[in-house]
C-alpha cells in the first residue's frame, strides 16, 4: 500500500495507474492497447485532440473486441494523422469531407447492417468547426434518426486547422484571427454559444457525455459505456490547443482541468435528454486562473485588461455551476 | 415483362431488380417518385435486406452513399436540379475515392428564378465532376440503362449518373418492359469492391496528397472515364444478348451514341435525352420530303466518344446542336465537345438552346430548325422561341430607370397585361 | 395517332384519367403515352393532362397542342381557360355537365363540328351514384370509350380495376359502364335524328 499523499503529489488529483488493481487500469495503460491513432503523426506539441483521439479510439476498440470503422471529418486530426503514404490509422479509417463526417458514418452503419455486421461498430469524429457548424445539420440528422454511430467531437473552440479563426465553439472575450482583440468589444462577442451536447440532448438520443483531457480515465469510462449501447450517441471532448489558445505545450491537460474546476466547461453524461450524472468540482478556482494562462484572453488583463469581462465569464460559469450543481450544495 | 407503367415506377422497380443494399435518398421534384416506390419496395422486402435512409439533405444523402459504398455495399440514390448542386462537394467527393455509386438525375432546371421543369442545367453543371453520364432517350432506355450502370461502375469503381428528362420521362406512362430480376442477376454480377472499409484488413481512406501524387490520382480518374470508353461498347453488347434490347434504346449504336438516318445525312441534329423522339420524328418529315436529315443522339456524355462522334458526323454538311442547357456568356456545352470532336473538319455548327425551365420543345419548331438551317438563316447561337419582344421590353425599362426592380418578376407582369 | 387533353382540377383525378386510358390503350394492343402537364398545381386549380394512343410506337414529346379529343372534367374551366385551344373541327369533345351547351355556351362551338362529335355525361352525378364522390374520371373514360371506340370498355374497367382497391375499383368501373352506356344512348339519338 502506498501513502494517499503520493494520489496528489503533481497536483492533478490523478491517480497514477501503477497504483491502480487490474480491472481499474486504463485501456491506454495496458500492453495489449491497439495503439489505433500510433505514433509518428504530425501533431502539434501538447495537442489535446491527439489525446484524446487516441484514448478515444483504443477505448472503442477495446470494448468491440478490435472491431471498428471510423470516419473523420476534415481537420487537423485528419490532416496530421494522414500525410500519406504514412498514415497513424491501424483501423480501417475514412475522411470524406469537412461537413459530412456523421452521414458518411450513418452510411457505414446501414452497410453493416445490410450485411448483418452487426459485430461491427461506426465512430464518427471531428473538431468543433466540423461539428458545431459545418457539419451541424447532418449531425442533427444522424441523431434524429437515431442511426448506430458514436460521434466524438473534440472542442478545441476554434478553426486551428486553417490558422485559428472563430467557430460556433468559440468562448466569449476569446482572441482569434478573426476576432481579433481590438476596437470596443475585443475578442468573441458574448453570445447565446452553441451548445452541442445540450442540443444532442434535445434529440432524446440514448446517451450524451462531456469528457476532458484531464481525466482520461473518465474519457475511456464513457467511450467504454457508448459503445456497449446502440442509436445515436455523442461525447464531447475538450481539448486545449497550445498553438490556438497561445499556452505552453505541457499545460494542456492543466488547461483542461482548470476549464472543468472553474465551472467553464461542465462534464456530465446524459441518458435519452437527461442528466444522469456530474462530475463535481472538488475545488472551485476563479475563472481568472484558467484564462490569464492564455494569449487567447491576454487582452483582458493587466493595466489595459477589461475586469467586466472577466467578471462575465465567470457569471458564465457560475451559471453552469447552478445548472449543473457542479459544487453537490443541491438538496 | 412489357407493362404500360410510369417512368420513375419503371426506374424503381429496375433498380430493386439490381439488389442495392443501401438507397438514401432526399426528396425534390421530380424525383420523387422513384424514391417513394423504392421505400415501399424496401419496407415489402422485394429488395432483400436493402436500407432505405431518409436523409436530411442532398448532403447527406451523397454522405450516406459514399459511406456505404465504401462499406462494400451497393449503392444507390436519386435527386434533381438544386438537390444536385447542394451536393456537388460529396458528388465530387465521391468520383475522387472512385466510389461505384449509381444516381439518377431526373433533370430539372437550376435557379434563380424558381423552376421545377425540364431542362439539363443541372447535370451539365456536373460534367466535370469525374462521374460518368449516361443520358436516357426514353423510359425504357432510362429504367435499362441503370443496369448497365452499375455494372460499369462496379466495373471501374466510378460513380455514374443516370440522365433522364424530368417530368418528360420520369412522369410519363408508357410501356417498358421493366427488367426481371433473373436476367439482371445473369447480368449484373455480385459487387466485389476495390476498396472496402474492414476490421480484418484496416485500410485508410481519403487521406490528404500533396502536389506529388496530386495530377496521379486525377489522371488516373480521366483514365477510368478513358477506359470507360471501351467497356460501355462491351457492357452494351453483353447487355443485347441477355435482355434482347440495346440498353440505351433504339438506334443505339455501341452505348455511345445514337444514329438515326447518318449515312447520307446532309443535316444532322444533335442532342441528348427524350427531345431525340420528337427530332427523329421531324426527320422523318422531312425524309418524306426528300430532304437529307439525320439525328445523332449522345448517350454517353461523360465520357465523351470524340471518335465515335467524328465518325458519325464528318460528312455531314450542317450540324445543328440542339441543347436544354447552355454556358452564359459562352454558348453551348454540348457543341463545345462536339466541336473538340471535330477539330480540324471544316463543319458548320450551329446551337441551338431549346426547352429551358419547361417550355415545350415542339415538332413544329424542330422542323422550322431543319428548314432555318437548310437555307442558311440560323444564327451560330440562338435561342429556339425566344420571346424577343419580353427581353427587349425589360432592357428598355433597365435604360430607363435605375431601380428597374426584380428582373423575373417584371417579365411575369409584361405577359401578365399582354 | 390519335391525342387526347383532359381538363380538369388539381383533385379530380385528371393525371390518372389520362394513365388510365393509356393503359386501356395498353391492354387493346396499342401504343399509348400519358403525362400530365407538369405543374405543381394544389387541390382545386386548373390542371392538364394528355394522353395519346397510336398503332405505332410514340416518340414525340411534345404537349398535345391540337388534340383529337377533350374531355373536361369541370365546366366551370370554360370560363377561365381556353379549353378548345388547338381543337380540330372534326375533333371530340366530352364534357361532364348536367346543362346543355347552350346552357353552357359553347353552342355556337358545338354548332360548328359534326353533331356525333360532341358529348354531355353527367360524370360526377354518375360517380356520386357509384363511388360515392363526385370523382368524373372513370366515368368520362367511359363516356370517351363510347364515343371515341379509340379503346374497349373492357379495358378501361381492366385498367381501373389494375389500379384500384376492389372496392373502389367496383365503383368506378360501374361509373364508366353507365357512362359508357349512356354515350351509346346520346350517339343513337344523333344517328336518329340524323337519319330522319
Amino acid at each position: 500500500m502506498s501513502t494517499p499523499l503520493k494520489f496528489y503529489q503533481v497536483g492533478s488529483f490523478a491517480v497514477g495507474n501503477r497504483l491502480l488493481g487490474d480491472e481499474q487500469l486504463s485501456v491506454q495503460s495496458r500492453s495489449d492497447r491497439t495503439n489505433s491513432l500510433t505514433s509518428g503523426h504530425r501533431a502539434c506539441q501538447g495537442c489535446g485532440e491527439a489525446l484524446g483521439a487516441r484514448y478515444v479510439m483504443d477505448a472503442a476498440m477495446a470494448a468491440t473486441d478490435g472491431k471498428v470503422i471510423a470516419v473523420n471529418a476534415t481537420g487537423c486530426l485528419e490532416v496530421f494523422s494522414t500525410p500519406y503514404p504514412e498514415t497513424s490509422w491501424r483501423l480501417p479509417w475514412m475522411h470524406s469531407l469537412f461537413g459530412n463526417a456523421a452521414p458518411v458514418a450513418t452510411g457505414v452503419a446501414f452497410a453493416l447492417k445490410a450485411q448483418g455486421r452487426s459485430d461491427i461498430r461506426v465512430v464518427a469524429q471531428g473538431g468543433d468547426g466540423g461539428t458545431v457548424d459545418i457539419g451541424f445539420g447532418p449531425l442533427s440528422g444522424m441523431f434524429e434518426r437515431n442511426d448506430d454511430v458514436l460521434y466524438v467531437c473534440y472542442d478545441n473552440e476554434a478553426y486551428m486547422n486553417t490558422g485559428v479563426q472563430r467557430s460556433g465553439a468559440t468562448p466569449p472575450a476569446a482572441r482569434t484571427n478573426t476576432t481579433h482583440a481590438v476596437g470596443e468589444n475585443p475578442g468573441a462577442s458574448f453570445t447565446q454559444g452553441k451548445n452541442l451536447p445540450k442540443i444532442a440532448m434535445a434529440h432524446g438520443i440514448p446517451y450524451v457525455a462531456t469528457a476532458s483531457v484531464s481525466d482520461l480515465h473518465d474519457l475511456e469510462e464513457k467511450v467504454t459505456k457508448a459503445m456497449s449501447m446502440h442509436g445515436a450517441r455523442y461525447l464531447h471532448v475538450l481539448v486545449p490547443c497550445p498553438l490556438g489558445w497561445g499556452t505552453r505545450s505541457e499545460e494542456t491537460i492543466k488547461l483542461a482541468r482548470l476549464a472543468t474546476e472553474s465551472g467553464l466547461f461542465p462534464v456530465y453524461e446524459a441518458e435519452d435528454g437527461v442528466v444522469t450524472a456530474t462530475k463535481k468540482i472538488r475545488k472551485q478556482v476563479p475563472v481568472d486562473e484558467y484564462l490569464q494562462i492564455q494569449k487567447r484572453f491576454s487582452h483582458l488583463f493587466g493595466p489595459k485588461g477589461n475586469p467586466e469581462l472577466v467578471k462575465a465569464i465567470q457569471e458564465i460559469a457560475n451559471r453552469n455551476i447552478a445548472e449543473f450543481d457542479l459544487l453537490g450544495e443541491a438538496q | 415483362m412489357l407493362q404500360q407503367i410510369e417512368g420513375s415506377k419503371a426506374v424503381a422497380e429496375t433498380i430493386a431488380a439490381c439488389m442495392p443494399d443501401v438507397v438514401c435518398a432526399y426528396p425534390i421534384s421530380p424525383q420523387t417518385h422513384i424514391v417513394e416506390a423504392l421505400d415501399e419496395l424496401t419496407r415489402l422486402g422485394k429488395i432483400g435486406n436493402c436500407q432505405f435512409v431518409n436523409v436530411e439533405s442532398e448532403f447527406s444523402a451523397m454522405s450516406v452513399a459514399i459511406g456505404a459504398s465504401a462499406t462494400g455495399a451497393r449503392t444507390y440514390t436519386a435527386t434533381a436540379s438544386q438537390g444536385l448542386l447542394f451536393m456537388v462537394e460529396p458528388v465530387y467527393n465521391a468520383s475522387g475515392l472512385g466510389l461505384p455509386i449509381v444516381m439518377t438525375v431526373a433533370n430539372r432546371a437550376i435557379g434563380s428564378p424558381i423552376n421545377i421543369w425540364n431542362d439539363q442545367s443541372d447535370s451539365m453543371s456536373q460534367r466535370d465532376s469525374g462521374w460518368i453520364q449516361l443520358y436516357a432517350q426514353d423510359n425504357q432506355s432510362a429504367a435499362d440503362l441503370h443496369i448497365l450502370a452499375f455494372r460499369l461502375a462496379e466495373e471501374l469503381s466510378l460513380p455514374v449518373m443516370v440522365c433522364m428528362d424530368g417530368f418528360i420521362l420520369t412522369h410519363a406512362m408508357e410501356e417498358i418492359d421493366v427488367a426481371d430480376i433473373d436476367l439482371v442477376q445473369k447480368y449484373l454480377p455480385k459487387f466485389a469492391p476495390r476498396q472496402v472499409l474492414d476490421p480484418q484488413d484496416p485500410v485508410s481512406i481519403g487521406a490528404m496528397v500533396g502536389p506529388e501524387a496530386f495530377t496521379e490520382v486525377k489522371y488516373l480518374g480521366h483514365f477510368k472515364q478513358l477506359k470507360a470508353l471501351e467497356i460501355i461498347p462491351e457492357l452494351s453488347e453483353q447487355f443485347e444478348e441477355v435482355f434482347g434490347r440495346p440498353a440505351a434504346g433504339p438506334d443505339d449504336y455501341k452505348g455511345l451514341v445514337t444514329k438515326y438516318h447518318l449515312e447520307d445525312a446532309e443535316v444532322v441534329l444533335v442532342a441528348l435525352g427524350s427531345v431525340l423522339g420528337t427530332i427523329k420524328d421531324a426527320v422523318d418529315e422531312h425524309r418524306k420530303n426528300g430532304i437529307k436529315v439525320g439525328a445523332m443522339g449522345i448517350t454517353s456524355f461523360r465520357p465523351f466518344p470524340l471518335d465515335e462522334v467524328r465518325k458519325s458526323l464528318k460528312h455531314a454538311q450542317k450540324i445543328v446542336v440542339v441543347e436544354r442547357a447552355f454556358a452564359p456568356g459562352v454558348g453551348g456545352i454540348v457543341s463545345s465537345n462536339i466541336r473538340t470532336a471535330l477539330s480540324a473538319i471544316d463543319i458548320k455548327i450551329n446551337t441551338v438552346v431549346a426547352g429551358l425551365g419547361g417550355r415545350p420543345i415542339t415538332l413544329k419548331s424542330i422542323s422550322e430548325l431543319v428548314d432555318k438551317a437548310l437555307y442558311g438563316s440560323l444564327p451560330e447561337f440562338s435561342f429556339m422561341d425566344l420571346d424577343v419582344e419580353l427581353v427587349e421590353r425589360e432592357l428598355e425599362r433597365n435604360l430607363l430607370t435605375r431601380r428597374s426592380g426584380p428582373m423575373a418578376e417584371n417579365l411575369l407582369k409584361d405577359l401578365g397585361t399582354r | 395517332m390519335f391525342q387526347i387533353r383532359i381538363h380538369g382540377r388539381g383533385g379530380q383525378g385528371v393525371v390518372t384519367a389520362a394513365e388510365l386510358l393509356s393503359v386501356a390503350a395498353f391492354l387493346d394492343k396499342q401504343h399509348a403515352q400519358a403525362f400530365p402537364s407538369f405543374g405543381s398545381e394544389r387541390t382545386g386549380a386548373p390542371v392538364v393532362s394528355f394522353c395519346r394512343i397510336s398503332e405505332n410506337p410514340i416518340r414525340l414529346r411534345e404537349p398535345v397542342l391540337e388534340p383529337d379529343a377533350i374531355l373536361i372534367q369541370d365546366p366551370t374551366l370554360l370560363h377561365s381557360i381556353d379549353v378548345f385551344s388547338g381543337a380540330k373541327s372534326d375533333g371530340y369533345m366530352i364534357i361532364n355537365t348536367t346543362k346543355s351547351f347552350a346552357e353552357l355556351g359553347i353552342d355556337e362551338f358545338v354548332s360548328s363540328r359534326p353533331a356525333n362529335r360532341n358529348f354531355i355525361v353527367p360524370a360526377s352525378d354518375i360517380a356520386l351514384k357509384h363511388v360515392g364522390r363526385p370523382m368524373p374520371n372513370a366515368a368520362l373514360l367511359g363516356g370517351f370509350a363510347a364515343a371515341t371506340q379509340k379503346v374497349t370498355l373492357a379495358s378501361v374497367v381492366a385498367a381501373i380495376e389494375d389500379r384500384f382497391p376492389a372496392k373502389i375499383a367496383a365503383g368506378n368501373v360501374a361509373a364508366a359502364t353507365e357512362a359508357y352506356e349512356f354515350v351509346i344512348n346520346e350517339l343513337k339519338e344523333v344517328t336518329n335524328v340524323a337519319t330522319n
